[in-house]
């Protein structure tokens, strides 16, 4: 390798670690769970996986992946239009449909890759993207990769968002294009204000429902359930990776024609294997289970409204909010930071978010609720939050 | 919801586009595992039908492999089913540092960072590595996953001509005043079963300052002797400063990819490569399976030795049954026949044959080099060939190419 | 001048890009919409004609469109000399 160029990246990493924003990863020798055992052999419980309904480990979740690779195998070594399709992927899809209350549904290897692949099919240089400024940052890689001109209104702001319907007139076809839930504030965006200017604009919406599908709403359909806009949002995408069993895997869901558009036209699609069968297997099994009974999302609404009223009681400055992530404000970078470390000690494992992930002076500890924790986890937690909170002086 | 039947009817027409065109992909149902023979529902609503499988990338026949299975039970009951969370947060695990540490050996590097699959890790390992001083020249024929990834990043783009050395030299002389240079290429190129001449770009970038990626998709597993890739194939191990793979192909077909080389830039990669801190990296059973496959491919290179024995085999009768084959010696096979229509056909009178293989043509192939393409595998016996090849032969009489040159072919059926 | 550039660029194209097309390429050939150079090719181009004659052409002016043809990459260089 170049010398030179070798220079230039040990100098960059040098940079990162200076900036602070050096990332190191903790290792984990055991399932995803309300506790977890670190490779130190510590046993910790775990506030920041995105486990919702708890059943990344659930028993009969590993059941029907077992099954599905033994009847199906543990891959397919192609892509969905050459060999690459079995009947359970159709099958997974037609039930995602039906959970969510579309017309059809594709899946993508992740998320990620369905939002890096919906854009640029459907939408030319002639249409226009109008973004949340907090989308998440799969949304923002699929804008670029589209060639509809970019346009993007402040935070759930509905006045900016008509200002942008309003400048973006004589475009083609206008989307608008939202998370469900936001994943640092744990706020839900107000989709009747935004389907309601969809339809005064003649623009069709998108909605991200990664941190919501599963449990938010009645029934766990996700944000469009909770905000009464069935019918109303034209595109879904979703993901398998967080309270869907959280393995991998995601899907674009919604009218026959943008999915059938898609599956011709999707670069992540055509050029990438699709959901491995014991995955699929897995989620097929979750969507029934969550048909059959909504404890899961009952029990982890029940767990964040415990969590959130609790450290309010305590004195905590929380963000309100209906999900299950609960932001708790330190506002202090480097006390965030420390607050963190602390309640690792005392057996609490949560992540000080700061700035560029928040905006400065907004540093927080992010708190997520799951159906997988018990009471005694949470009483443990806002003790160890007490406990930290006073010796750290941030509560008095 | 403004999806008004304007809109509706706008992205109908875009589809009968597709359909008038002939470019409309329908997609086979596969009723059984990835295997030799699979059952197949074709067009969709159809009986099923027990074809031979030469379109598949399992290549070492591990898709269904009862060790790979059992190692991926092991892992769901050792390590759980999903992580919920991405990399940094909560989302790694022992064995996903150990998958990574068995790649970093048996690619001959010096450490790997796992992504959700190799178009991820092409999507981003430049933006992570190069910014707009750089320059990223490339291979004219590299996979779509690469050129996705050259788009999202800010340096200079360039390109050479297919595995043309001496175009590759004026190109790193044009681009002399860049900070740095970037060589992109494939190990193996999937439509033509050509390798890349790594030795000679290795020299290349030596003597010019750049730095060399090849992505190893359709090669680790099974090219060089031991499998290792077409590195160790060209002599050139430790030389290939970055490495992107799949897990999703030879090495047992089920997800996930990796970037493989310097530490530097694996280092900066999981700082910088977003596809890595947006998203949620291979589950554990996965991971566990692919563990597997790697210590089933560094015990023993039977499977890449029967691979390669079938494959040689396969070329031979073609060749002696007198069809175009394009030069190569992979087990990517593509029988020349140069006509979109004919491809189609023919393709079509194989699946009634009972062998299933996929006919290529524009875009995805240069215009008037339509063929099929044939993928052998370990999991194929010496009866499915010679089945195979019964069904090539019979299929070849009816159209009389056999024994045709492309010239003769063209005059009968056109470019 | 004209003539001189259309020589120049499509003399570069048959190089560059078709020397195992047997196709003849004429000034007015759909060169990335009939499939000869793809749009990502197309990069290489941009650069030999930013390279030859120092000029910058901007993304959003070097379109597939703007490529398509030797006469229309002519009238590209054109108007880009005229701005220098």
């Amino acid at each position: 390798m170049s010398k030179r160029f070798h220079g230039h990246i040990r100098k960059q990493l040098e940079e990162i670690h200076q900036a602070g924003t050096y990332k190191t990863e903790r290792i984990l020798g055991s399932p995803q769970s309300a506790e977890i055992r670190l490779s130190d052999g510590n046993k910790v419980i775990n506030f920041c996986a995105n486990n919702y309904l708890g059943l990344a480990n659930h028993p009969e979740v590993i059941k029907a992946a077992k099954a599905a690779m033994d009847d199906w195998g543990f891959g397919m070594a192609s892509v969905r239009f050459i060999c690459g399709t079995q009947s359970i992927h159709k099958q997974l899809e037609d039930k995602v449909s039906k959970f969510l209350g579309t017309e059809d549904t594709i899946l993508y290897s992740s998320c990620f890759d369905a939002n890096g692949g919906v854009f640029e099919p459907l939408l030319g240089e002639d249409s226009a993207i109008i973004s949340d400024a907090l989308n998440h940052a799969s949304i923002i890689d699929g804008v670029r990769l589209c060639k509809a001109q970019r346009h993007r209104y402040a935070h759930t702001d509905m006045n900016d968002l008509e200002a942008k319907l309003k400048e973006t007139a004589t475009a083609k076809y206008r989307l608008i294009v939202t998370d469900g839930v936001f994943s640092m504030d744990g706020d839900i965006a107000p989709l009747p204000a935004i389907c309601d200017l969809a339809e005064k604009y003649d623009a069709l919406v998108m909605v991200d429902d990664s941190h919501d599908t599963g449990y938010i709403g009645r029934t766990g359909r996700g944000t469009v359930e909770h905000c009464s806009v069935e019918g109303r949002v034209d595109i879904i995408t979703t993901t398998f990776g967080k309270a869907l069993g959280g393995s991998s895997g995601g899907c674009i869901s919604g009218s026959k024609e943008i999915i059938e558009l898609l599956r011709q036209r999707s670069r992540p699609y055509i050029f990438s294997n699709t959901i491995a069968p014991p995955i699929v297997g897995a989620v097929i099994k979750i969507l029934d289970m969550l048909n059959e009974s909504t404890n899961f999302r009952n029990h982890v609404i029940t767990n964040a409204n415990y969590f959130r009223r609790g450290m309010q009681e305590v004195g905590f400055d929380i963000i309100p909010s209906a999900t299950a992530i609960v932001p708790v404000m330190i506002y202090d970078e480097p006390l965030a930071v420390k607050m963190a470390d602390q309640l690792l000690k005392e057996g609490i494992y949560v992540i000080g978010f700061t700035f560029p992930v928040v905006p400065i002076g907004k540093a927080r500890i992010r708190v997520q609720l799951s159906a997988a924790h018990s009471l005694y986890h949470l009483d443990r937690a806002i003790e160890a939050f007490v406990q930290v909170g006073k010796s750290l002086k941030i509560l008095s | 919801m403004a999806y008004s039947d304007k809109i509706r009817s706008a992205y109908q027409e875009q589809l009968q586009g597709l359909k008038d065109q002939g470019i409309f992909k329908i997609e086979r149902y596969i009723h059984s595992v990835q295997d030799a023979e699979i059952e197949v529902e074709f067009p969709p609503g159809a009986p099923l039908k027990k074809v031979i499988n030469i379109c598949a990338n399992n290549y070492l026949g591990l898709s269904s492999h009862p060790e790979v299975v059992k190692a991926a039970h092991a892992g769901l009951d050792d390590r759980g089913y999903g992580m919920s969370s991405v990399r940094f947060i909560c989302g790694t695990q022992d064995i996903h540092k150990e998958l990574e540490r068995k790649i970093t050996e048996f690619l001959g590097t010096e450490d790997t960072i796992l992504f959700p699959s190799c178009m991820d890790a092409n999507a981003g390992v430049f933006e992570a590595i190069l910014s707009e001083q750089d320059v990223m020249i490339c291979d004219r024929l590299v996979h779509a996953s690469l050129i996705d990834g050259i788009r999202l990043c800010k340096a200079a783009q360039d390109s050479f001509k297919h595995s043309d050395m001496a175009h590759l030299e004026e190109k790193l002389i044009l681009h002399a005043d860049k900070r740095n240079k970037l060589v992109i290429t494939d190990g193996v190129y999937s439509m033509d079963g050509d390798t890349a001449k790594l030795d000679e770009m290795v020299a290349l970038c030596e003597e010019y300052d750049a730095m060399l990626l090849v992505d190893e998709s359709h090669a680790s597993g099974f090219i060089g002797k031991r499998g290792r890739g077409t590195h160790e194939k060209c002599g050139v191990m430790g030389k290939i400063d970055i490495i992107t793979t799949t897990f999703g192909k030879a090495l047992g077909g089920a997800s996930g990819g990796c970037v493989s080389g310097r530490k530097e830039l694996v280092e900066l990669c999981r700082q910088k490569a977003r596809p890595y801190l947006f998203s949620n990296t291979i589950a554990p059973s996965v991971v566990a399976g692919v563990i597997r496959v790697l210590d089933i491919l560094s015990s023993t290179t039977e499977r890449r030795d029967k691979l390669e024995k079938n494959a040689n085999w396969w070329r031979k009768s073609l060749t002696e049954a007198g069809f175009v084959l394009q030069p190569g010696d992979t087990p990517i096979v593509p029988v020349m026949l140069f006509n979109a229509k004919l491809s189609q056909d023919f393709a079509k009178d194989l699946f009634s044959e009972g062998v299933y293989a996929i006919g290529f043509f524009h875009p995805v192939v240069p215009q008037g080099k339509a063929r099929i393409r044939t993928q052998i595998s370990a999991a194929h016996e010496m009866h499915h060939l010679e089945k195979a090849l019964d069904a090539f032969v019979k299929v070849g009489k009816k159209y009389d190419i056999l024994g045709k040159s492309k010239k003769d072919i063209t005059a009968m059926y056109g470019a | 001048m004209r003539d001189k550039i259309r020589e120049v660029v499509l003399d570069y194209v048959i190089k560059e890009y078709m020397e195992d097309q047997d196709e003849e390429i004429t000034y007015d050939t759909a060169l990335i919409s009939g499939g000869f150079i793809d749009s990502f090719s197309m990069v290489s181009l941009k650069v030999f004609l930013e390279t030859k004659y120092q000029i910058k052409l901007p993304d959003d002016k070097a379109t597939p469109e703007a490529f398509d043809t030797v006469e229309n990459i002519t009238d590209l260089v054109i108007e880009f000399l005229d701005k220098k």
